[in-house]
This record gives structure tokens, C-alpha cells and sequence, in this order.
């Protein structure tokens, strides 16, 4: 794979592991200080791995009763002031549905890794998938924007894994880092960073004084919202319900819109500060494949394979699914004869290129949906029968 | 300080029915504050959902509304991040017994320092009058509309099996109990347990024929008695008040502190 580090490569810092493993680097690369969760397949070693950590390093880790409790557990650490995580997979993630959506009103700042399984219900637990792209984005009941990152390969799975801290405290939000199965398991060399390379970015603290009224609500004029720590002076209520700028219940429709726009719009409003994807061979290419996650990998190989022999294939790598980036999609599809889509599910970032594009006949799935690896092959196949040509 | 200077005084008067307990709940907590001479600063109250959750926005500590039934697991955050704060988390018996109760028997046994207060008035008040897990074996509800064929629990039984190291029960009648009762659980070292039985003239009362308010309190000063009175020999339905348990245990976050300074020994 491509592989950007950011630190030259030293006996020390090269290593060789899993990529459960190097998330649970990146986020201590990050500064996550609290970390609770609960055993689940294919995610369990990341939190093994924080289990072991995170003592060493000052920060705790906590096994829970239940995927529930582990992400209102880091919730309620998130409000002392501290970065937090959880991790798990498909059943796991569909039990944090609750109080992921407590996370988005309440704008708290944490990270939830969800390592995707074969699904629906206990499906596949060892197997990969790709099915939870649209549970990401939808599974909380009511309205709401969301942030999910995703990674290919273990370089990337670190710097996704700490962007997912820094967006959680840039826009007061919960961030889903949909990892799979496969990248979760593989293991592959990694260039860890030194401290300082990839930039960090620390909890906004409000400067408001002791005495002075302190509006946890209410955004600045750039849309972020400082915090301050329970156990520090000012008091303030975080609720669920639609609430004022100081976090009490309110029913008024002026609130109650203020407040819905608002967790839209700081997400929304910021999809190109958001959007992260890595372009391979985009310039010339007349076909162009749109990948994510551990399809991408079978999906550059296939690139790289036709390159050599003169075909001019190009990948779109998506690195952030939410948002979902549709402008920078219909411009990379703008000029090229068709563009496969290569997932792990029925099609669902698939839907989402459609609606983004002015021809979405010319948009085409290639997936695998049977637990197994999609290969170069199966995406080859899926191109010579759009051109014609046969498998 | 005042007891009036630990709420929100803007808040009132409060949302909860004429002749609710949890009003008396919330008097006997400020109370019981006032008299450990907490600072509002240190106290977190972290609530679930229904009436009894609405306390949390009364009183001025850090207050977290959350969801229904996992108070308990954010508290369980906030306290294991910052030890040093006193986390207390009211909760209606629904609330903490039904939904909640997976969490209620795992914070009892990890015996992590917080309070947690069972505002038992043996319905769902919140949503109009449906059953509890406390409502009584007979008692009728909205969705109990031929009486209640479930069994209830008893808190401080639970409590205890499931490994409190502070359980205690008394009723909204007993004020000054309950005032000292609370102080006693938010001083103990571990999970503390307070039951209190509180009541809902609005709902349980109605629906169960058992009058208003006044007379569901004078059933709380007949048919309650000290723990070890002669009187519950001779009549067993009568229920007991007191401390249950008290005792120590190796304090979950305190634990937690100790294995960090171990491997930082280890390390160095």
C-alpha cells in the first residue's frame, strides 16, 4: 500500500502489528485518557490494548456491563475534561445508538471505534464487512449530522484514528471511526510518529471567569462552543432534551430550531475542512474506482496492476464517509467514461455517489457481500462486463 | 450556606404534583448537603429520566440529565475520571430497577464511590401510571388495568446481593431519617444505596384506591419500623427502616489509583 509517514523511518519506530493495535497507538498518540467498552469481535484487542496502556500512561480503562454503559461511561469522563474512546463492533454499535445520539445533543466530545463485522445481528464476527456505513450516519433516531472517519491501511488507520480526536473537540461532537474486520486484524508495518507530527488538537476551555454567567450553549461566532470541566466553578446542566445556552429544557420553537440548525450546520457547513480521501492516479484516468476501508486495498491493486499495462484507472479513496464529500465526487467523476464504486455492502456508499454526481448511470457497484475480501479480480470482472467485454 | 443557595431558585416552583415526595427528597438531600458542608463545585448529580430525574435540574451542582435507566453508567464515568467530585445519582424505581437494573447490580459490585437514591413510588409516573418493578404483586396500573401478576423487587435485598457497601431504606414521611440517612450514604466509602419510598398520590394513589397524599404517608409511619423492632416478629408485612449494611471494601477508583502506582513503580 501507499503509505505517507510522518516521521523518517528508525529501527525504533518502525513496527509491525495489528490494526486494532495501532488505533489503540493513535489514540494514545492522541491523548486519550479514558477508555470504556466491552469485549466484542472483531474490536476486542483494542481494548486489551488500552487495558494494558493506559494505567502506564497515567489514564484508566474500565470493562463495562454492556456496549450501553461503555459509551455513556466516556461520555460522562468526556465532561470532567478528558479525552475519551470506546470501540466495539456491529451489535455493540447498534446498542450505542442511544446514547450516541445523547452525545450529539449534548455535543460531547468522544470517540466510538466500530471495527465492522458481517452483519445484520450477530452475522459474522470474524469476517468482514462494510455494512455499517449508513448505521453510522442514520442509526440514531431523530434528525442529526454526524462525523465518520474510516482507513485502509495502518498508517492511515493512526492519523484517522487521532483526526477523530481532533475533530471530536474542534466541533463538540461524538466521531465514529468505522474501521472493518480486515484492516482490524491485518497485520502490516507502521512508521509511528513522533510527538508534535501530527498536530493535536486540545479541548477549547472557556475564558469566562468565576461569577461571570457561563453560556455552555452557546456558540462563537466560528461556531465552537468552549467547555468547562465538571469539578470546575461554573455550574451548568447537560440534558438530552432541546435545550437553551445554558443546557435547561426548553420547548421554544426559536430554541428548539436555533439548536437542530446549529448541530446540522457545525458539521455541515465544515465538510471540506472535514473531508479527508487520498487520490490515486485521478488526473489522466478514464475509469475511476470509489473505495473505502479494506476494499480500497483491493481496489488500488487492481489500479496499479491495469497502470502497468496502459489502462488509465484512478481511485478515489474516501477517508471520511460523513459528511459525505459529494462535490469533491462529482468533480473526480466529471470526466471519466464510468466509475465503480468497490464496498462491502448492497451499495450504500454507492447511493450516496449517485446522488452526488450528474450521471449516475455511468456509477456502477462492484461488492462482495458473501464475508470474504473483495479481490482485484472480482473488480476487474465487474469492469470488463461494463465495458463489454465479458469476464 | 442556606439550603436555598445549593438551587436554582429560577427553576420554581418545581414541576412534580401537589403532595409528590420527591419534593421532600430534594429538601432532605439539600439538607443533608448543607450539614457535610459539601461544596456546590464537588457534587455532581447525574439523573436518568421520569420525575424523579427532574431533580438534577433543581439543584445548582453540575447536573447531567441523561437517559433512561443509565445514570448510573455516566456517573460511573465522571467518577472514575475525577474522583475527587461527589457524584449522586437520584433515580425513580422504574428508572433504576427496569431499564437500569443491569447497570444498578454492576455499580453495586464494582463498590465505586457514589450514592445512588431510589426514588420509589412504585409506578411510572412520568408517562401516567403504568407498573413497576417495585409496584406490588396485585397493585393495578394503566398497563396492570386487572392488577399486577408480576412480583416485585425489594431494593435493599438486591442491593445487597449485588454487593453495596452502604444499603439503607426509609420513606418520605421519616424527614429527618432521610436527611441523615443521605448524608451517611454520601460519606460512605463505596456504592451506597438509599431506598426511599416516596409517593405518587397523582398515579399509584388513584389507581390503587389508597387515597392521597397524607394518608400514603401515614401508611409509611404504620407500616414501616426501625430494623430488629419487636414488631415485625408479629407482623411480617410491616416494612423495615434503617441501615442494612455498612460496610468497607476496597474502593473501586482507590483500586484503580493503586494498580496506576503500581506500574509506575514497575515501570521506573
Amino acid at each position: 500500500m501507499n503509505k505517507t509517514p510522518e516521521t523518517t523511518e528508525t529501527s525504533e519506530n518502525i513496527k509491525f502489528m495489528q490494526g486494532n493495535d495501532v488505533c489503540a497507538q493513535g489514540a494514545l498518540y492522541a491523548g486519550v485518557e479514558f477508555f470504556a467498552g466491552y469485549p466484542i469481535t472483531p474490536s476486542t484487542e483494542i481494548a486489551e490494548q488500552m487495558a494494558m496502556q493506559l494505567p502506564k500512561h497515567g489514564g484508566k480503562f474500565m470493562q463495562m456491563e454492556d456496549e450501553i454503559s461503555s459509551l455513556c461511561a466516556i461520555i460522562g469522563a468526556s465532561l470532567t475534561g478528558h479525552k475519551v474512546m470506546t470501540a466495539t463492533s456491529g451489535p455493540g454499535f447498534s446498542l450505542m445508538q442511544e446514547a450516541l445520539g445523547y452525545a450529539v445533543m449534548a455535543e460531547i466530545p468522544c470517540v466510538i471505534v466500530n471495527v465492522m463485522r458481517g452483519g445484520p445481528s450477530t452475522g459474522l464476527p470474524t469476517h468482514v464487512g462494510q455494512g455499517d456505513v449508513n448505521q453510522a450516519r442514520y442509526g440514531v433516531h431523530g434528525d442529526h449530522a454526524i462525523i465518520a472517519l474510516t482507513a485502509s491501511n495502518h498508517q492511515d488507520i493512526f492519523r484517522m484514528t487521532v483526526e477523530a480526536f481532533n475533530f471530536a473537540e474542534t466541533y463538540r461532537t461524538p466521531v465514529i471511526l468505522l474501521l472493518d474486520e480486515m484492516t482490524g486484524h491485518l497485520r502490516e508495518k507502521v512508521v509511528l510518529p513522533e510527538p508534535g507530527a501530527i498536530p493535536l488538537v486540545k479541548r477549547l476551555r472557556t475564558a469566562v471567569s468565576n461569577g461571570v454567567d457561563y453560556h455552555p450553549y452557546l456558540p462563537r461566532e466560528d461556531g465552537r462552543l468552549p467547555m468547562s470541566d465538571f469539578g470546575e466553578h461554573h455550574r451548568y446542566n447537560v440534558t438530552g432534551l432541546y435545550h437553551d445556552m445554558w443546557g435547561f429544557p426548553s420547548e421554544d420553537p426559536k430554541i428548539v430550531y436555533g439548536l437542530i440548525r446549529h448541530l446540522f450546520d457545525k458539521i455541515e457547513n465544515n465538510i471540506h475542512q472535514i473531508a479527508r480521501f487520498r487520490k490515486y492516479y485521478l488526473k489522466d484516468a478514464d475509469i475511476l474506482l470509489i473505495s473505502y476501508g479494506a476494499a480500497a486495498r483491493s481496489a488500488l491493486h487492481l489500479v496499479e496492476n491495469r497502470r502497468r499495462r496502459g489502462e488509465k484507472l484512478g481511485l478515489l479513496e474516501l477517508q471520511t464517509l460523513w459528511p459525505f464529500p459529494g462535490e469533491i465526487i462529482r468533480e473526480a467523476c466529471r470526466n471519466v467514461k464510468f466509475t465503480i464504486v468497490v464496498e462491502m455492502n448492497m451499495g450504500q456508499v454507492l447511493e450516496q455517489v449517485r446522488l452526488s454526481v450528474d450521471t449516475p448511470e455511468k456509477i456502477f457497484l462492484a461488492n462482495r457481500i458473501d464475508g470474504e475480501l473483495i479481490t482485484p479480480t472480482d473488480i476487474r470482472n465487474i469492469k470488463r462486463v461494463i465495458q463489454g467485454k465479458g469476464i | 450556606m442556606a439550603v436555598k443557595d445549593y438551587i436554582r431558585q429560577r427553576f420554581f416552583p418545581h414541576m412534580w404534583c401537589p403532595g409528590c415526595g420527591h419534593g421532600t427528597i430534594l429538601n432532605a438531600l439539600l439538607r443533608a448537603v448543607e450539614t457535610l458542608g459539601l461544596k456546590k463545585q464537588d457534587i455532581v448529580m447525574v439523573s436518568g429520566i421520569g420525575c424523579s430525574a427532574r431533580i438534577s435540574g433543581y439543584v445548582d451542582f453540575h447536573s447531567m440529565h441523561t437517559l433512561h435507566g443509565r445514570a448510573l453508567a455516566f456517573a460511573t464515568g465522571v467518577k472514575m475520571s475525577k474522583p475527587e467530585l461527589n457524584v449522586i445519582v437520584p433515580m425513580g424505581d422504574g428508572d433504576a430497577l427496569a431499564i437500569g437494573g443491569n447497570h444498578f447490580i454492576h455499580a453495586a459490585r464494582r463498590n465505586i464511590e457514589m450514592t445512588a437514591i431510589v426514588m420509589n413510588n412504585r409506578i411510572y409516573g412520568m408517562t401516567g401510571g403504568q407498573f413497576s418493578p417495585l409496584s406490588a404483586h396485585g397493585s393495578m396500573g394503566t398497563t396492570a388495568p386487572y392488577g399486577n401478576i408480576d412480583h416485585d423487587f425489594d431494593v435493599v435485598e438486591l442491593a445487597t446481593a449485588a454487593g453495596a457497601t452502604f444499603v439503607a431504606r426509609t420513606t418520605t414521611y421519616h424527614v429527618h431519617e432521610l436527611s441523615d440517612f443521605i448524608a451517611q450514604a454520601i460519606s460512605h466509602k463505596g456504592f451506597s444505596v438509599l431506598e426511599v419510598l416516596s409517593q405518587c398520590p397523582t398515579h399509584y394513589g388513584r389507581r390503587n384506591r389508597v387515597g392521597g397524599a397524607v394518608d400514603i404517608l401515614k401508611t409509611y409511619k404504620n407500616n414501616t419500623v426501625r430494623i430488629g423492632s419487636d414488631k415485625k416478629q408479629e407482623n411480617p408485612d410491616l416494612i423495615e427502616r434503617g441501615v442494612f449494611v455498612k460496610k468497607e471494601l476496597s474502593e473501586y477508583c482507590r483500586e484503580y489509583d493503586r494498580l496506576i502506582a503500581r506500574e509506575h513503580r514497575e515501570a521506573e
